[in-house]
C-alpha cells in the first residue's frame, strides 16, 4: 500500500478536525476538534518518518504527544472555571468582550 | 539502529540566560510545594527578580563573544545563539524584568491577581479568600515559564525547539490572562478565546513544520533552507508548509487577518500581563519570524512576497482604521499594537540586512512604550465614596471618603487627567507619542529605520503605505492626549470618579520606560549600532 494513503487520510482527519473547530459549540468539543488536528499531524509525521527512512519524525511525534496532553491540562483547567461560573460550555455564550 | 550514543556538546555558557529563567521557573514550582504559605510571595518574588537580573546580565556578557564571533550553535543545532537571538532574548528579559515589577506591585493594596483563582466568581469562598489575604503566587513561575520559552523561541534552530518554545510561552499565557482580579468573567473568557484560537494556529503551525519535515527530511532550519535551493518537483509541500507556519507565526504577532484575539485578550487580561505579553510575545514571535524568513524563505521569497506585503498592509490599515473608532484605553492600545504588528512586517518583507536591526530597533521601542503604557493603565483607576459600598468593607472601610474600585478605562474616565495628575497623564502621553512616532521619542528612530529598509530592500510602496498610516494614527493618540489636557470641564471629569493610585514599583517601572523612550529618541546611535552588528543571521 502507498505511504500517500496514510497522507490523504491524515489531511481528512485534520481538515475534519478544523472543521470541528469552526462549526461546533460546545467549547470541549472544539478543543477535541484542536486535538484530532494535532493527532493527524502525527501520523503525517510519522508516515514522512517512514518515507525518509530517518526517526526525526517519529521522535517529534512523542513531543507532540506530550504537549498535546500539557495542553490539555490547560485547556480543560479553563473550560471547567468557565463551566462553574456560567453552568454552560457553549462558545456562542462568552460574548462579553466586544468592540 | 546500532546504539553507540554520542553525547553532543553542550555551550552552558550561551545557554545561561534560557537556563536561569527556566530554573527559576521551575525552582518556583517547588517554592510553591514546600515554602509556608506566608513567605512564599516574597520568596517567589526574590526568585524571579534574581533569575531575570541573571539573564540579562548573562546576556550583556554574552554579547563581546556574539559580536567578534557571529554566534554559536548550541546544542548540536537545536538552538542557535546568533545576534538576533541574544539581543532578543536580552530584550525579552529586561522588559520581563519591568513587567515583574507591574506585576508585583501591591503598594496600592492588593496585586491585579485573583486570589483565589479556581473560586467561582462572586461566590462566598472568593470573598472569604479575598479577606483571608490570599495571593495567588503561581503567577511568578508562570510568567518565568513564558519567558524562558520567548527566549528559546527566536533561538530556535530547528522547528521541534521552534514549536515546544511556542508551547512552552503560550501554555502560561492562557492562564495568566484568566487570573484578573476584577471583572473576572471577562478575564475568563479572555482565557478561554486566547486558548482555543492559540490552540487552533498552533495545530496549523505544527502541520506546516510536519509539511516541511516531508519536504526536506529534517526539521533543522538550515537543512530545510539547504532542501528549498536543491529539492524540485515538491513545490506543493514546501509552499503549504511554509505558509502554515507563518499562519501561526502570524497569529501570535497578532497581524491581520490572524488579529481577532488581540482586542479582547489585551482587554479582559490583568493588565500587568497585557504589558507583559504585549511587548515581550510579540518581540519574541518577531524574533521568531525573521529568522524564519531570512533563513529557509529567501529562496522563494517570490512566490511569497504579495502575501506577506497583502498581509502587512492590512494589518497596519485595519490595526489604525480599528483603533479610530474604540472607547476603551487597553482597546486602543491593543488595536495600535495590531498597527505596530504591521509596521514591524514592513521591516521583515524587505528582506534587506538593513530590515534585521530596523526591526530589532522597532521591537525594542515599541516594547518600552508598551510595557509603560500599560503600567500607566494600572495607576488610573475608578472610585466610589463611601456609601456606595456599605456592607463591601464592614464598619472599618465606612469612615473612609472614598474607595478605589478596578481600572478606570473607559476614555472618556480619562478626561482631565493632565491637570490632576501631570506626572502620570504626562508620562502616557510621552507613550502615545512614541507609538505614533514624533520625532526625538523612540517611536520615530523605530518607525525612519524600518521604513528606510524597506525602500532599500525594494519595498518602498508599503514605506509609502506605512507612513500614511503612522500619520492617520497620530489621530487617536493625540485625541486621548487633548482630552487629558484640554478638557474644560475639569469639575465634572473629576466627579467622574476617576483617581491615581500610588504604586510605588509600577512608579519605578513607568519611569524608567519613559526615560529609555527619550534616550533611544535622542541619543538612539549607541543602541543602533548594537543592533547594526547583531543583524547576521548564522545557521
Amino acid at each position: 500500500m502507498s505511504l500517500t494513503n496514510y497522507l490523504v487520510l491524515a489531511s481528512v482527519l485534520f481538515t475534519i478536525g478544523a472543521t470541528t473547530v469552526l462549526l461546533r459549540r460546545n467549547a470541549i468539543i472544539v478543543f477535541m476538534g484542536v486535538e484530532l488536528m494535532l493527532n493527524a499531524t502525527n501520523l503525517v509525521l510519522v508516515t514522512f518518518s517512514r518515507m525518509h527512512g530517518n526517526l526525526t519524525g517519529q521522535v517529534m511525534a512523542f513531543f507532540v504527544m506530550v504537549v498535546a496532553a500539557a495542553e490539555v491540562v490547560i485547556g480543560l483547567a479553563i473550560i471547567v472555571s468557565i463551566f462553574r461560573t456560567r453552568r454552560s460550555a457553549s462558545v456562542d455564550d462568552v460574548n462579553l468582550l466586544k468592540s | 539502529m546500532t546504539g553507540t550514543f554520542i553525547a553532543p556538546h553542550v555551550a552552558w555558557a550561551q545557554l545561561a540566560p534560557v537556563v536561569l529563567v527556566l530554573g527559576a521557573a521551575v525552582i518556583g514550582v517547588l517554592v510553591e510545594a514546600f515554602v509556608p504559605a506566608r513567605l512564599r510571595r516574597p520568596v517567589q518574588l526574590t526568585v524571579s527578580l534574581v533569575a531575570l537580573v541573571g539573564a540579562v546580565t548573562a546576556a550583556a556578557l554574552l554579547w563581546h563573544g556574539v559580536r567578534t564571533t557571529g554566534g554559536t550553535v548550541v546544542l548540536g543545532g537545536a538552538m542557535i545563539l546568533d545576534g538576533p537571538a541574544l539581543v532578543i532574548q536580552g530584550a525579552v528579559a529586561a522588559l520581563a524584568l519591568l513587567s515583574l515589577l507591574v506585576i508585583a506591585d501591591r503598594s496600592s493594596g492588593e496585586d491585579a491577581f485573583s486570589p483565589q483563582a479556581a473560586g467561582v466568581p462572586g461566590s462566598d469562598y472568593e470573598e472569604l479568600a479575598r479577606r483571608k489575604g490570599l495571593v495567588q503566587t503561581e503567577v511568578f513561575p508562570l510568567v518565568l515559564f513564558a519567558t524562558g520559552g520567548m527566549m528559546i523561541f527566536p533561538a530556535a534552530g530547528d522547528l521541534l525547539t521552534l514549536f515546544v518554545a511556542l508551547e512552552v510561552l503560550s501554555l502560561p499565557l492562557y492562564l495568566l490572562t484568566g487570573l484578573a482580579r476584577r471583572r473576572r468573567l471577562l478575564s475568563q473568557e479572555a482565557s478561554m478565546k486566547y486558548f482555543l484560537l492559540g490552540a487552533y494556529a498552533s495545530a496549523f503551525f505544527l502541520f506546516g513544520t510536519a509539511l516541511l519535515y516531508g519536504f526536506a527530511g529534517s526539521v533543522r532550519l538550515s537543512d530545510i533552507a539547504a532542501a528549498v535551493r536543491t529539492v524540485t518537483g515538491m513545490d506543493t509541500l514546501l509552499f503549504a508548509g511554509a505558509a502554515l507556519v507563518l499562519v501561526g507565526l502570524f497569529f501570535k504577532v497578532g497581524a491581520v487577518p490572524f488579529h481577532s484575539w488581540t482586542p479582547d485578550v489585551y482587554q479582559g487580561a490583568p493588565t500587568p500581563i497585557t504589558g507583559f505579553m504585549a511587548a515581550c510575545t510579540k518581540i519574541a514571535a518577531f524574533g521568531a519570524m525573521l529568522r524564519i524568513v531570512y533563513v529557509v524563505l529567501p529562496g522563494l521569497i517570490w512566490d511569497l512576497r504579495p502575501a506577506l506585503w497583502g498581509v502587512a498592509i492590512l494589518t497596519m490599515v485595519v490595526g489604525t482604521v480599528v483603533a479610530l473608532v474604540q472607547t476603551d484605553v487597553k482597546r486602543i492600545l491593543a488595536y495600535s499594537s495590531i498597527a505596530h504588528a504591521g509596521f514591524v512586517l514592513t521591516g521583515v518583507v524587505s528582506l534587506d540586512p538593513k530590515g534585521i536591526s530596523g526591526v530589532l530597533f522597532y521591537l525594542l521601542a515599541y516594547g518600552v512604550a508598551t510595557v509603560g503604557g500599560f503600567a500607566v493603565v494600572t495607576l488610573v483607576r475608578e472610585k466610589a465614596t463611601a456609601q456606595l459600598l456599605v456592607g463591601a468593607g464592614g464598619p472599618a472601610a465606612a469612615g473612609a471618603s472614598e474607595t478605589v474600585l478596578g481600572e478606570a478605562t473607559h476614555v472618556s474616565q480619562w478626561a482631565g487627567l493632565g491637570r490632576r495628575h501631570p506626572w502620570v497623564a504626562g508620562a502616557f502621553s510621552l507613550f502615545l507619542l512614541s507609538f505614533a512616532g514624533i520625532p526625538l521619542t523612540a517611536g520615530f528612530i523605530g518607525k525612519f529605520t524600518v521604513f528606510s529598509a524597506a525602500v532599500s530592500g525594494g519595498a518602498a510602496p508599503l514605506a509609502v503605505v506605512g507612513v500614511l498610516v503612522s500619520a492617520a494614527s497620530v489621530f487617536f493618540y493625540v485625541r486621548i492626549i487633548v482630552l487629558m489636557y484640554f478638557t474644560d470641564d475639569v469639575e465634572a471629569s473629576a466627579a467622574a470618579g476617576t483617581t491615581v493610585v500610588s504604586g510605588r514599583l509600577t512608579g519605578i517601572v513607568v519611569g524608567v520606560c519613559a526615560v529609555l523612550t527619550v534616550l533611544l529618541g535622542v541619543f538612539p546611535s549607541p543602541v543602533l549600532e548594537i543592533v547594526q552588528q547583531a543583524a547576521k543571521f548564522i545557521s
